[in-house]
């Protein structure tokens, strides 16, 4: 797995904060915002850990707003 | 090696799906409803059939579906999505033309239309969201609602010998002869969208290729309606909706 990398961009303002990616993630690499808010007054999504993301996009299949938008390459 | 340099168009390998538009959803945080939107905008997309799909959008939840995906629709009275979308596919066989309903809408004051759709195999596909409850009205009993689970008009728990069973509209409609795909899936983990996603996609198929009506049912979560997190949500699911609503193909010709 140390050869591919993954990064996940979240459209924050539409981010609802249900915390649905963060438990698809395999790799604990997603968490919500802790004290940071949206517009709407969510706790969005937000790379905690981006060296563990190895882009298998199980967070933005699982996202029910489709706020995800996931990159990978091979090293 | 720097983020920046992994955020290139070229790399990009999942993002939300083109047919589906910048509206915010009204859906609860969490909701399936989004990620079956998701699928059905992927799959119309892969199939390159934006043109020539009509969805029929049902009363509940979903009531604004229309909103959100960038393809035609026409917004049906309660519960007659199969009875509008049987006129619009008679009239334009050509069309693909799909319904998508909640369990109060499809299972409640829909059942008629649903089996007597399903029963003169009208060449439609009906997406089924199962979640156990009317979300939308504030979370009361549904035909579906599981044995012993609490809603709001039966806050002790749902009493058989008073509301009876929970109604299985997809073994109801795979014994009649219309029906050409029934099968029952859920979209609470990475592997099981997919496959979703792939039952979708043969449902439209199959409407295209006029075999006879697909049902696809998926077994969803209320978390609103419920009263638990999402994620919590889909564990409940998993634990107490699979048993009564067991996953997989039911009827497959």
């Amino acid at each position: 797995m140390a050869n591919i990398k993954g990064a996940v961009v979240v459209n924050k303002e539409r981010c609802k904060g249900c915390d649905l990616c963060v438990a698809a993630c395999p790799c604990q690499v997603l968490a919500l915002q802790p004290t940071e808010v949206n517009d709407k007054g969510y706790h969005y999504a937000f790379m905690q850990n981006p060296d563990a993301c190895i882009g298998c996009a199980s967070c933005g299949l699982v996202c029910p707003d489709g706020c995800i938008t996931v990159y990978k390459v091979k090293l | 090696m720097d983020i920046n340099e992994i955020i290139k168009p070229e790399n990009m390998v999942y993002t939300k799906p083109r047919l589906m538009n910048d509206n915010p959803m009204h859906y609860c945080p969490g909701c399936s409803h989004g990620v079956v939107h998701k699928l059905i905008a992927e799959v119309i997309d892969e199939m390159g059939i934006e043109e020539e799909t009509i969805g029929i959008a049902p009363v509940g939840c979903a009531v604004f579906a229309y909103n959100y995906l960038d393809i035609d629709w026409i917004e049906a009275a309660h519960g007659r999505a199969p009875a509008i979308a049987s006129a619009v596919k008679r009239l334009n066989p050509k069309k693909m033309v799909f319904t998508y309903q909640g369990d109060g809408d499809l299972a409640a004051i829909g059942t008629a239309e649903t089996i007597h759709a399903c029963n003169r195999g009208e060449n439609i596909a009906i997406i089924f969201i199962n979640n156990g409850i009317y979300g939308m009205t504030g979370g009361q009993m549904a035909p579906t609602t599981l044995e012993g689970m609490k809603t709001s008009t039966c806050p002790y728990g749902r009493n058989v010998a008073l509301n009876g069973y929970p109604l299985r509209i997809a073994e109801l409609v795979e014994r009649v002869d219309g029906t050409c795909y029934v099968t029952r899936q859920s979209v609470h983990t990475p592997a099981s969208i997919r496959k979703a996603k792939k039952a979708i996609r043969l449902a439209f198929e199959n409407a295209m290729a006029g075999k006879g009506t697909s049902l696809v049912e998926i077994v969803s979560t209320c978390n609103s309606g419920w009263k638990m997190s999402p994620v919590k949500a889909n564990k409940w699911m998993e634990e107490n909706m699979f048993a009564k609503y067991p996953m997989g193909d039911l009827k497959n010709v």
